[in-house]
């Protein structure tokens, strides 16, 4: 029936393996041929609305008061994480950087800034794959859950707070969702532990190579 | 083969043969986001879309595609559409894509698209083919959206919450707290919740067609086309 009916012959190459052969490769052919100008036509634009999210991200967890410099620019990578540093005065006032942790379907990805006394700023969900309707109340545009820490620290004292209610933690769980903030809390301690391990290195400003020409001629 | 007249497509996609209540396809994706009303119609919209962009496709090459191989054909097909989809608006419609982005790669493996494709629109003219994609993924959307009202009125007492999320600012009117104060009923949201109030839909479902086919047995035969087996 199909591709038969509405011709009046039903031309016998059509019945032959190679026809299929070649359909099904033209196809395959034409697809990607498809899926690799969509991916070059759409990839700048992709890579441009990413860089958006972040700035936006950094906008929120780093208030402004706190920077003068492009977060953008400065960033440099340290133990295979990316650190954007926010600067007043010539001296870093808070750094920012994500974390990642499985979660229930997969890695929760969040941004983070910890100002240089080691006090939680901010923290946002920049990428997820949990239940809709349950484990999403994470993201910020869904419920105020985020907000639970900032102001935190993390001391030897206070490490038991870092967990959810259930674990007897102070972070609220969702109903129908444990999972899910049980990896953002375990993420984001993770994060704070990461910036006691590196607190040096995240509060000197070094200008990179490719950061900031003329803050470079300015230190040399 | 007779030209089929829209309004029967209509019919058949909005209802007799409607994609979730009568052929029962694609309760994979139906189960795993009708948490809420506004995912239900954000996931129906997106199938919708492909629905309509695969019956185009598969119309026009419907003379070149042979039987054999029709099926390795479709899925291509739709894979590459649906794919195409989420890069386009993850560049040009990034908000939504934000919102949306969970569930467009759940369309590939929806199955009522695969089944559109191959039984009507593969042998359809263009116009019959758009149509159906069109109104089976209406009629998809609205099972969505009644299966994902259902579950949001009775597990957490709101109605289209989040919908500005989806639709934009001009629609927050329809974000709605039905049940004010309401603890929630947890298993209405999670998975289980989908099974107990699809099944109770597809019961109401039949109970009302049941009812039409008595009333009009004295007139006419019933209408109703038989759902087709995939």
């Amino acid at each position: 029936m199909i591709g038969g009916k509405r011709t009046i012959t039903n031309p016998s190459y059509r019945r032959r393996t190679g026809y299929h052969g070649m359909l099904v490769g033209a196809t395959a052919l034409i697809a990607s041929a498809l899926l690799v100008l969509g991916n070059i036509s759409t990839r700048d634009a992709i890579a441009m609305r990413h860089a958006e999210d972040i700035q936006r991200m950094l906008a929120e967890v780093i208030p402004k008061a706190l920077h003068e410099n492009d977060l953008l620019q400065d960033k440099f990578e340290l133990d295979g994480r990316q650190i954007f540093q926010a600067r007043l005065n010539d001296e870093v006032s808070a750094v920012s950087y994500q974390v990642a942790g499985p979660g229930y379907s997969g890695l929760i990805t969040i941004i983070m800034a910890v100002d240089k006394n080691g006090t939680l700023l901010g923290v946002r969900v920049v990428s997820h794959s949990e239940t809709p309707g349950l484990g999403d109340k994470v993201e910020e545009d869904r419920s105020d859950w985020v907000h639970e820490f900032e102001g935190m620290q993390l001391t030897k004292a206070n490490e038991k707070q870092w967990a959810v209610k259930k674990d007897g933690g102070k972070i609220d769980q969702f109903t129908g969702a444990t999972i899910t903030p049980r990896a953002v809390v375990k993420a984001i301690k993770g994060g704070m532990e990461f910036f006691a391990q590196h607190k040096q290195r995240l509060l000197t400003y070094e200008p990179g190579p490719e950061s900031g020409i003329s803050e470079v001629k300015k230190n040399g | 083969m007779a030209d089929i007249k829209f309004s029967t497509i209509m019919r058949d996609g909005m209802w007799n043969n409607n994609v979730v209540f009568a052929q029962m396809l694609a309760l994979c994706p139906l189960l795993a986001v009708t948490s809420t009303a506004t995912n239900g119609l954000g996931m129906g919209l997106a199938s919708m879309a492909v629905m309509v962009s695969a019956s185009i496709v598969v119309s026009m090459f419907r003379d070149f595609i042979t039987k054999e191989v029709r099926l390795p054909v479709f899925v291509l097909l739709i894979a590459t559409i649906v794919t195409l989809v989420d890069m386009f608006m993850n560049a040009w419609m990034h908000q939504l894509h934000k919102v949306l982005g969970l569930f467009i790669p759940l369309i590939v493996t929806n199955c009522a698209i695969l089944g559109r494709v191959e039984s009507f629109a593969s042998h359809q003219p263009l116009s019959r083919a758009v149509a159906d994609g069109f109104f089976m993924g209406l009629g998809f959307t609205f099972a969505l959206v009644t299966v994902g009202a259902t579950r949001e009125i009775l597990g957490s007492g709101t109605l289209f919450a989040n919908a500005p999320l989806l639709l934009g600012d001009h629609f927050s009117f329809m974000e709605l707290t039905l049940i004010p104060g309401y603890d929630g009923f947890l298993l209405m949201i999670l998975p289980p919740g989908a099974f107990i109030a699809l099944g109770f839909l597809l019961a109401g479902k039949r109970l009302i067609d049941a009812r039409r086919s008595r009333d009009e047995e004295d007139t006419a035969p019933a209408d109703v086309v038989p759902a087709e087996g995939h």
